[in-house]
């Protein structure tokens, strides 16, 4: 193949161009020296810089201590002989059996004798769901407790719910009875 | 000619202009330190460098130095043992060999033929300070590869000067291997060990659970809330100075933040007895919380808020329960867990709410973290064995892989910032405790002993 004149002389122009950049280019990075070995006779072997501020453990105050929720005796005693019967559910279900719409039933009469008091449903779980997932298992199960007693004609505004997941367990014995009076609903008097 | 043509002559005769240009490098001036030093242990070739961590030297003869420089030989060894990217020299080796009485006695003779690489630490004390020193020394060749001097008050060596061994250790491996360490970070975990009873809620003899955080190695542990009731689920911001936590401190869950240095507290969600906050999980980037809202009308759902409560954004919409939510490292998507085929599973979703998948095939599934990069992972807990077991889904392979042994039931992982490393809950004792474990289910480690520990979380 021939070349042209005009060609040969880009090419002249390219490499002129081209190595006149390479030799150009900045020096290569010095590569670094090992220090100088560790002769153990010398002790001017220290180094250089000064010592660095260690990052120190700081100190922790307490927290600010919360006020503490007021207390009602009364309603105390009416929590400890309590007139609700507790809801129970089946391992991972948060669904009402016939049993429990039979509490449920019953729960809804005494709300109904009882027009200014407000409730509190807590769900809890057995210790063999995780913790994490319990505690939005036992909301599922206070609030499908709370929706019957809705269409019981309860107002909602008597109802609230917590999930206590598994942190709250009734009996804490690793027993089949165990965990089953643990997966429950359980109605307590917050306010009257 | 095609201009492809010209532009390979280019390159060869640029090559040909750097191989003969090439000069010697400089030499720095007699006596000065070069900036950067490369020295490496070990030719890493294959097998993991040998190094030597034998104790370190007391200097003046005080009660305190002596203390120190044994704990921090031996804690610097564990911590770099935890690491496992160095063969540690093992301890009964070491004891056979000559012991340094100062930085510059070190017999190289007698070591080399052990370690590819030896830490050489005194301890010594400077009016009302502490100096500790440690050189990094090559073997066979005696050359410092990496020196160190830290100084502290004496409060700094109180517990023996744990803090030194941690932060030498964190600095040598990025050094060495450019990685992350985790010695000088912690863990933070709820924990009943009081035995008080909580006063939370009309039901009696519950126990309360609070606050605690640790060094990562379960040492100086530190209890930050008070209040007699349920404290669970901390997560620390990641600049290290806040936990957020759920409390039930007013009788219905929502999300508390403790600032741990300044004894101050808020509360960004304002939960009410309606509408119940839990779960907090805070972005790589410390602007946002992602947590779970329990809703008025029974809903249970992932909310996203900034750090202070404002911006809240519902991030899920179905009537079953999404809980637990963990951030990506990006902070451009995030998983949870939802009920809403009929048992728990493991979802990922973006941060806009859009595009969500489901990750996990398992029976029963819980409690995702997103690791870390460089790895591209999820763990989270499953059903399985009679118990739950730690697994970790791999978003490259789209599956998932068990790395807990199958002794007892484990659950709730976290992992550390350098996702080398995982924390969870186990009961293999009996009773609920934290540990942690490489990321391939070795090297575990038990980190509480005291009543029952739940919901770990590893701080940056």
């Amino acid at each position: 193949m021939h070349f042209r004149r005009t060609t040969a002389l880009w090419i002249l122009i390219v490499l002129a161009v081209t190595v006149g950049a390479c030799g150009k280019k900045t020096p290569p990075v010095a590569r670094p020296i090992p220090p100088p070995p560790a002769d153990p006779a010398s002790s001017a072997n220290r180094p250089p810089t000064p010592p660095e501020p260690i990052a120190e453990n700081r100190s922790v105050p307490p927290e600010p201590i919360a006020e503490d929720p007021l207390k009602v005796s009364d309603i105390d005693k009416i929590n400890q002989n309590s007139p609700f019967q507790p809801v129970f559910f089946a391992l991972d279900m948060a669904d009402i059996d016939s049993t429990g719409q039979a509490a449920l039933n019953a729960n809804a009469g005494v709300l109904k004798k009882y027009p200014e008091w407000i409730i509190t449903i807590e769900g809890h779980a057995d210790e063999r769901g995780t913790a994490e997932y319990n505690l939005a298992l036992g909301e599922r199960r206070a609030v499908a407790a709370r929706a019957y007693l809705i269409s019981l004609g309860i107002p909602a505004d008597r109802l609230k719910t917590v999930s206590y997941g598994k942190e709250f367990p009734f009996d804490p014995s690793h027993t089949e009875a165990a965990w089953s009076k643990n997966r429950r609903a359980h109605f307590v008097v917050t306010s009257k | 000619m095609k201009p492809i043509r010209i532009l390979a002559i280019a390159l060869v005769a640029c090559a040909a202009a750097v191989l003969t240009a090439q000069t010697p490098p400089p030499t720095p001036p007699p006596g000065q330190q070069p900036d950067v030093i490369e020295l490496k242990i070990g030719d890493r070739s294959g097998s993991p460098p040998r190094l030597a961590v034998p104790e370190f030297a007391a200097l003046t003869a005080d009660p305190e130095t002596v203390k120190a420089a044994k704990t921090i030989g031996q804690v610097l060894f564990d911590d770099i043992a935890y690491e496992k990217e160095f063969y540690m020299v093992p301890r009964d080796v070491m004891a056979t060999m000559p012991k340094h009485t100062s930085a510059d006695s070190v017999q190289i003779d007698s070591w080399k033929s052990v370690a590819d690489g030896m830490i050489v630490g005194t301890v010594r004390k400077s009016g009302d300070s502490v100096v500790v020193e440690a050189r990094l020394i090559q073997l066979p060749s005696g050359k410092l590869a990496f020196g160190k001097q830290y100084t502290g008050s004496l409060k700094s060596v109180a517990d023996g000067g744990r803090t030194y061994a941690h932060t030498l250790s964190d600095e040598l491996h990025k050094q060495q291997f450019a990685i992350r360490g985790i010695a000088r970070t912690k863990l933070a975990f709820s924990s009943n060990r009081t035995g008080d009873k909580s006063t939370t809620g009309y039901i009696k003899n519950r126990d309360a659970a609070n606050i605690y955080f640790s060094d990562y190695d379960g040492a100086n542990e530190t209890r930050v809330t008070v209040y007699p009731t349920l404290d669970l689920s901390p997560v620390w911001s990641p600049d290290g100075r806040a936990i957020a936590y759920t409390s039930y401190r007013n009788n219905y869950p929502d999300i508390f933040i403790s600032f741990i240095y300044e004894g101050r507290l808020e509360r960004p969600a304002k939960g009410t007895s309606e509408t119940k906050n839990y779960l907090p999980a805070w972005s790589q980037d410390g602007s946002r919380i992602a947590y779970t809202s329990a809703l008025p009308d029974g809903n249970v759902e992932i909310f996203v808020m900034n750090r202070d409560g404002s911006a809240n954004r519902r991030l899920t919409n179905h009537p079953m329960a999404d809980a637990t939510p963990t951030w990506s490292p990006t902070g451009t998507q995030l998983s949870f867990v939802s009920d809403r085929t009929g048992s728990p599973q493991i979802y990922i979703i973006n941060a806009d709410g859009t595009d969500m998948k489901r990750i996990s095939t398992e029976s029963y599934c819980d409690r995702p973290t997103w690791s870390p990069p460089p790895f591209n992972e999820i763990a989270y807990t499953c059903r399985g064995g009679g118990g739950y077991q730690i697994m970790v889904y791999d978003f490259i392979s789209g599956s998932s892989r068990p790395i807990s042994d199958g002794i007892g039931s484990n659950e709730s992982p976290a992992f550390a910032p350098s996702g080398r490393h995982i924390a969870f809950v186990s009961d293999r004792t009996g009773r609920q405790q934290i540990y942690t474990m490489h990321r391939d289910g070795s090297g575990l480690k038990q980190i509480t002993k005291t009543g029952t520990n739940k919901y770990p979380n590893w701080s940056q």
